[in-house]
């Protein structure tokens, strides 16, 4: 089995009131995903992704169906604490989930509730600290640093509890292009430096991009999966579902239905120019 | 608007900023009690000349102390001017029915030199301890009372989350304000009941805001395994080292000094 098996999952929260039904959120959804993978999970407002992403830490658990984390059982209670050190959530406003008023205690949070002894625990913040860029801010209070800076002491508070995968739900909806590309750069680094699992939530298309693997999600269900290039070049699908795809894609997409003659779609603006160039000259 | 902290630290390298904040908390209690034990002018003099070095060892501006004195000194004004004329005895100057008496005086003096002694001093905590070293302090400090199952652990966490949501709050109380003035609102004129009825629609955003975060937050703290203070350990242990020894050792002279002045001098009003 893989480190994270979603098994036929359906979903829907408590109703609110009698006359309206609960809504279907999750639907049937099934996939994996291996250790040591960047994976994006895309979809628009309302697909059920964060929904999804709170199953992945047992912070919910299906209504039917199965989720698995390196084997665990995600609605069997007894597991549910191994099931959180193993996968850590960082969810989208970065203000809301620091706890302490000084960054290095922020990051001490998660391994102070593991009960790591106090040398450790050193050892992990500043650990964590530099790897997501932040350790000459240790001592700083939180109020002062940037949407980005916030949301990387998040990443590290999640880092320090030394998890196997972190899940990061729109991780950068609330922050400056600035901050969205720091942020951004250090899951990255996580991913392939030190072997994290990143699971990313987002409707940023050209976020999904950086990923190895990208599900589409459209109400609660599956839509499509694969490399970002194979779900990108399916223009036509993304469009009917009303989701984007990057630029880039879009412009070469409509190029070539103009007669242009243009082999693959490109990703990136890098990769865009390269091709333009080819064709132009 | 934003600088508003509750506990304004101060940091800085001193002696009185290394001190284990235990002992600095236990040491203000008894100083506290020690300033109002004193009952002639030697041992208030004594007592005051220590507050006064406490004040210049914490290495944070006098500018600082003067600042929060500022916050009190109506009250000093009003205590003292009452204490003055409601003296016992002969009285020294009479118009009408106000009188000055050398027990009126004496009795001004005494409670003026007190509160500012207490103030300077709490204030010498508050600008030498960072707020989570506080509520840490005082956490560890209320562990006993866990026997009259009172929840000393989530009093702490609660002080600390309320101190690290000050910041926050404050900077969208500015916002929601601006929001609102955008829209029309007016909130700097008119009675001080229409400027009452005027914060109505800032503080119900902000409350409904409040909540969203608190909801927010606990999810945040379950994803990062908190069950409560259980099994819970710190980064940032305390303990004592030979200077929280040697300030336990003055406190205690400190104290000799007052009983010393009060016994030696009890003639000295």
């Amino acid at each position: 089995m893989e480190f994270i098996s979603i098994q036929n999952v359906t979903f829907q929260y408590e109703s609110q009131s009698e006359e309206k039904p609960p809504k279907q959120v999750l639907n049937g959804i099934s996939f994996d995903i291996p250790k040591g993978s960047f994976t994006a999970v895309l979809g628009h407002n309302g697909s059920g992704k964060s929904t999804l992403a709170k199953h992945l830490n047992a912070m919910l658990v299906p209504n039917t169906g199965k989720v698995f984390i390196d084997g665990m059982d995600t609605s069997d209670e007894k597991l549910v604490y191994d099931i959180r050190r193993k996968v850590g959530l960082v969810l989208q406003n970065p203000d809301n989930q620091l706890v302490a008023s000084i960054v290095e205690e922020d990051v001490a949070f998660g391994p102070e509730n593991l009960g790591i002894p106090s040398e450790e625990i050193r050892v992990r913040v500043d650990e964590a600290l530099k790897a997501v860029d932040m350790y000459e801010h240790r001592l700083k209070a939180p109020y002062k640093l940037s949407g980005g800076q916030k949301q990387r002491v998040a990443i590290a508070g999640i880092i320090a509890m030394k998890p196997d995968c972190i899940v990061l739900d729109e991780p950068t909806a609330m922050l400056d292009p600035k901050g969205r590309e720091e942020v951004l750069d250090t899951i990255t680094k996580l991913n392939k430096e030190n072997g994290i699992t990143i699971v990313m939530i987002t409707h940023y298309m050209e976020e999904a991009v950086l990923a190895d693997k990208v599900f589409v999600m459209d109400k609660g269900k599956l839509l499509t999966s694969g490399t970002p290039r194979e779900v990108f070049s399916q223009v036509e699908l993304m469009k009917k579902h009303r989701l984007d795809v990057p630029q880039v894609t879009e412009l070469c997409h409509k190029l070539r239905a103009c007669g242009v003659e243009i082999k693959s779609l490109p990703l990136s603006e890098a990769e865009c120019t390269s091709m333009l160039k080819e064709v132009l000259l | 608007m934003r600088d508003i902290t509750l506990g304004q630290y101060f940091p800085a390298d001193s002696v009185i900023h290394r001190l284990d904040p235990r002992v600095k908390i236990l040491s203000l209690i008894a100083y506290i009690a020690l300033i109002f034990c004193t009952f002639n002018f030697a041992s208030l003099a004594f007592a005051a000349a220590f507050v006064l070095t406490v004040v210049l060892l914490s290495k944070v501006p006098v500018r600082m102390y003067l600042k929060s004195l500022k916050v009190i000194i109506v009250i000093v004004i009003i205590t003292s001017l009452l204490n003055l004329f409601y003296g016992t005895g002969e009285p020294i100057w009479q118009w009408g029915f106000i009188k000055v008496t050398w027990a009126g005086i004496h009795n001004a003096v005494f409670v003026c030199v007190r509160i500012v002694c207490l103030i300077l001093l709490s204030s010498a905590l508050t600008f030498t301890t960072s707020p989570t070293d506080l509520t840490d302090a005082l956490e560890r400090l209320m562990k006993p009372l866990t026997v009259f199952h009172i929840k000393v652990h989530e009093i702490a966490m609660m002080m600390t989350i309320a101190l690290r949501f000050v910041p926050t709050l404050l900077e969208e109380t500015d916002k929601i304000m601006s929001a609102q003035k955008a829209r029309g609102a007016d909130m700097e004129s008119g009675s001080i009941i229409q400027r009452i009825k005027a914060l109505v629609p800032v503080l119900i955003p902000l409350f409904v805001s409040a909540f969203r975060r608190a909801y927010e937050l606990a999810i945040a703290m379950e994803c990062r395994c908190y069950q409560g203070g259980e099994g819970r350990t710190r980064m940032k242990q305390l303990h004592l080292s030979k200077s929280d020894y040697l300030s336990m050792i003055v406190t205690l002279l400190v104290i000799a000094g007052v009983v010393l002045f009060n016994v030696l001098f009890p003639h000295l009003i």
